[in-house]
């Protein structure tokens, strides 16, 4: 496993992403950790005051992002790892047609992320090195009734890392697509759902994955079941209730 | 250059890239911008200011540990700043801006009859880098450093101003061997050493252990031209220092053919058969403790059975840059690199240090897969690593694994060098600590810190080496 020195995550401020903050701070990585809540980074500078570098930023600022990349990476003392795991999935009820919360989902989940990882994609493509996760999620691997534009994003966000994949795979840098189930996080409390893992878990997993090119299950039975699923035809797909 | 414009505040991401020590041992990730003019380095001073952002200066990237490197800051490359802005074969004088290399220098040189007085063992360093480190070759014990061999230098400050430097002045000894802390050597005058002929008579002598070593050296030193030894470092025992020692001299008689460069180029092919280029495929198996025992081994017996105590002609180039020979021999370390650690050590003291040295990383299991021997004398400049004595440059493979055991055990040696008096070389340095800085320069780090404070009294210039031995902290 790659021992990271210099890290950015996007969406450190919760859930997922300040889980794979404060391990990588743990095992000794500058960490620069970006989210919209100072006060929840502030708390992690505190848990880590050495090692992680707080910046207060919304990812749908684009045109603010690639100064604010660059000026963090500087802070940072340079850059072999960038995930990227802000997003949101607010409650959208079945017959509910929300362009509102379907575009804060667009914005943040795929815009707020291709503004992100482009500019690592770029650096990285210079440098000749780095890994670059994005945390997609088995609610792309199909269009569900449930969570139409949710589940458009994480599709969206799977087709955009592995087209960057293809782009700098052969300029030795790694481009990985991580794909939880459902996850303890703020993003799904309240939500009752069947096996839902810890994000210190995931969090391990992520790191461990980083810097092995492609996508991964977090759960090896996921990969089974949507392996499964990906390949029921759409004609019967349309009759089930998942 | 393209450089960003004003309102647009971020460097240009496309300037970004890896560089490394020569070793690849130290990496870091820098904005990389290459000037032609004087101006065009103003620019970047500006634009380092405006996003806040230190500089380091970079000439061929051959100092081998982070002297020209510096995470995250812009990194000043003078390889394209390489025109002659003057050059008269009759006196053999050459005004050069600091990107022309030591190899421009003598293909422009020996045809006419001139080669460079000072160079180092590889021909690819820039004027520029190689003055910053004040480098010194095989000829050092008679010819001093380059910077010794230097007419007049134009230094470059951070605030733009160009100031003109001769051997008369205190600056000049400091701008020399300062390793681009103080500013940027913009231009460089020299004269280089008449030649009659293209090759060099050599003699090549075998030797058994440490005092067969010192007594080559100082049996040649009075008429010798060049001077320098390879030492197996896994001899030990009543075998420990033994080597091939070779002294050169420059041929007296016209030879007009072998002044040019036909002559003078390395062959493309190895033995007539594998391009030079492929050879450190060859070289990377072999690239390990025991590879190397053996390789080191046959290099002795054939020193001892081939040519040993006879002389030999061989062309400059041959005899100056062998390492050039095999392009991308370096790779034969990857993926982690290696380090040189070359020491330098007074007279009396250098057969013990140095055997010692070797003991110590045999004992470690860490011996290093080359040694090579010099000898040198003092100078003035300011961080000078000269001294009356000898200096050992040994490589050592890195691994990921065993870094910090090999930097426990440099560590352990730099004391032995500082209780003898010895000094270090900024160029292959990657193990100092800073208070190994501290004791080696003494008062002349006291001389460099004040200097700093006047020439660039905001830091811009700096480099991860500086950073490492935390050279203007205590300032
Ligand atoms: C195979 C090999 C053999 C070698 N043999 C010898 C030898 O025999 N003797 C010896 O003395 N050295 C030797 N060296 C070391 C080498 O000569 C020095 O490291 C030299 O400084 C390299 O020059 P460069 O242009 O690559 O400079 P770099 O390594 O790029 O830079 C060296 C220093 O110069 C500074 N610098 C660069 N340009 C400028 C400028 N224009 N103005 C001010 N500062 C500047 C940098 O900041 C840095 O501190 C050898 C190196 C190799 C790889
Ligand atoms: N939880 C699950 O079950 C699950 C399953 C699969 C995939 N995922 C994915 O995993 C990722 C992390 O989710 P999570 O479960 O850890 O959720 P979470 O606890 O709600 O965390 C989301 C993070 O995203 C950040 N964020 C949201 N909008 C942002 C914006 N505009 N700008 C910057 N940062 C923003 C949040 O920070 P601020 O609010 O402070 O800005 C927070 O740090 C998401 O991509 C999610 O889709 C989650």
């Amino acid at each position: 496993m790659a021992k990271f020195k210099h890290a950015i995550v996007v969406g450190a401020s919760s859930g997922i992403g300040r889980e794979i903050a404060r391990q990588l701070a743990a095992s000794g990585c500058r960490v620069g950790a970006v989210a919209r809540r100072g006060e929840r980074l502030a708390e992690l500078e505190k848990e880590f005051p050495q090692l992680i570098v707080p910046c207060v930023h919304d990812a749908t600022d684009y045109d603010s992002v690639p100064k604010v990349f660059q000026d963090l990476t500087g802070q940072v003392g340079g850059l072999d790892l960038i995930v990227y795991a802000s997003g949101v999935m607010p409650i959208v009820e079945v017959d509910e047609y929300s362009f509102e919360k379907d575009k804060a989902m667009i914005d943040t989940n795929v815009l707020g992320a291709i503004a992100w990882l482009n500019q690592a994609a770029e650096r990285f493509s210079h440098t000749g090195h780095g890994s670059l996760v994005g945390i997609g999620s088995v609610a792309g691997d199909r269009g569900r009734m449930k969570q139409p534009v949710y589940n458009a994003s994480k599709a969206a966000l799977h087709t955009y890392l592995e087209a960057l994949r293809n782009r700098l795979d052969r300029k030795g840098v790694k481009v990985v697509t991580i794909k939880p189930g459902p996850v303890k996080t703020e993003m799904t409390a309240g939500l009752d759902m069947p096996g839902m893992m810890e994000p210190e878990q995931v969090a391990a997993f992520v790191i461990k994955k980083a810097s092995k090119t492609g996508e991964h299950y977090v759960s090896p039975k996921h990969a089974v079941i949507f392996a499964i699923i990906r390949n029921i035809p759409s004609w019967i797909f349309r009759r089930l209730n998942i | 250059m393209d450089l960003p414009t004003p309102q647009h505040l971020a460097l240009p991401g496309d300037k970004i890239r890896e560089i490394t020590g020569f070793g690849m041992s130290f990496r870091a990730d820098s904005y990389v911008f290459q000037p032609t003019t004087l101006d065009e380095v103003r620019e970047v001073f500006a634009l380092a200011r405006q996003v806040g952002r230190n500089i380091v200066l970079r000439g061929a990237g051959r100092s081998y540990g982070d002297a020209a490197i510096d995470a995250e800051s812009i990194a000043l490359d003078f390889t394209q700043m390489k025109r002659f802005l003057s050059w008269d074969p009759e006196t053999g004088i050459a005004e050069c801006e600091p990107g022309v290399t030591i190899e421009d220098l003598w293909r422009t040189g020996l045809p006419h009859g001139w080669w460079p007085k000072v160079v180092s063992g590889t021909m690819f360093p820039t004027l520029g880098g190689a003055l910053a480190m004040n480098i010194h070759g095989k000829n050092n014990f008679r010819m001093g450093t380059l910077g010794d061999n230097v007419l007049e230098i134009d230094l470059m400050t951070v605030d733009g101003k160009v100031r003109t430097l001769t051997p008369d002045q205190e600056l000049f000894y400091a701008a020399i061997s300062s390793a681009g802390l103080l500013g940027v050597i913009t231009r460089v005058k020299l004269g280089m050493k008449k030649v009659h002929s293209g090759d060099l008579k050599v003699y090549a002598e075998s030797l058994p252990n440490w005092d067969a070593q010192i007594e080559a050296f100082e049996k040649r030193a009075e008429n010798a031209d060049y001077m320098v030894s390879w030492v197996d470092c896994f001899g030990s025992g009543a075998g420990a220092g033994r080597g091939l020692f070779h002294a050169a001299w420059h041929l007296p008689d016209e030879d007009s053919e072998s002044l040019l460069p036909f002559h003078q180029d390395l062959p493309e092919k190895i033995a007539k058969v594998v391009p030079k280029s492929q050879v450190w495929r060859i070289l990377k198996p072999l690239n390990n403790r025991f590879g190397m025992k053996w390789l080191n081994a046959a290099k002795h017996l054939s020193g001892k059975f081939v040519g040993n105590r006879k002389m030999h002609t061989q062309s400059l180039v041959a005899f100056s840059f062998l390492l050039d020979y095999v392009p991308n021999w370096r790779n034969a370390y990857l993926p982690d690199g290696f380090i040189q650690y070359q020491t330098f050590v007074p007279k009396e003291a250098a057969k013990r240090v140095f055997a010692k040295q070797i003991e110590m990383t045999q004992e470690a299991k860490m011996e290093p897969f080359l040694g090579v021997l010099k000898k040198h004398k003092p100078d003035r400049f300011l961080l000078s690593h000269s001294l009356d004595g000898y200096s050992f440059a040994l490589d050592f493979k890195v691994s990921e694994e065993t870094w910090p055991r090999l930097q426990r055990l440099c560590q352990r040696m730099n004391e032995m060098v500082i209780e003898s008096g010895g000094r270090f070389y900024l160029a292959k340095d990657g193990t100092l600590t800073p208070e190994h800085a501290q004791a080696y320069l003494g008062e002349n780090l006291t001389t460099l810190q004040l200097l700093k404070k006047e020439l660039d009294p905001e830091g811009l210039l700096t480099s991860g080496q500086a950073r490492r031995l935390k050279l203007f902290e205590s300032a």
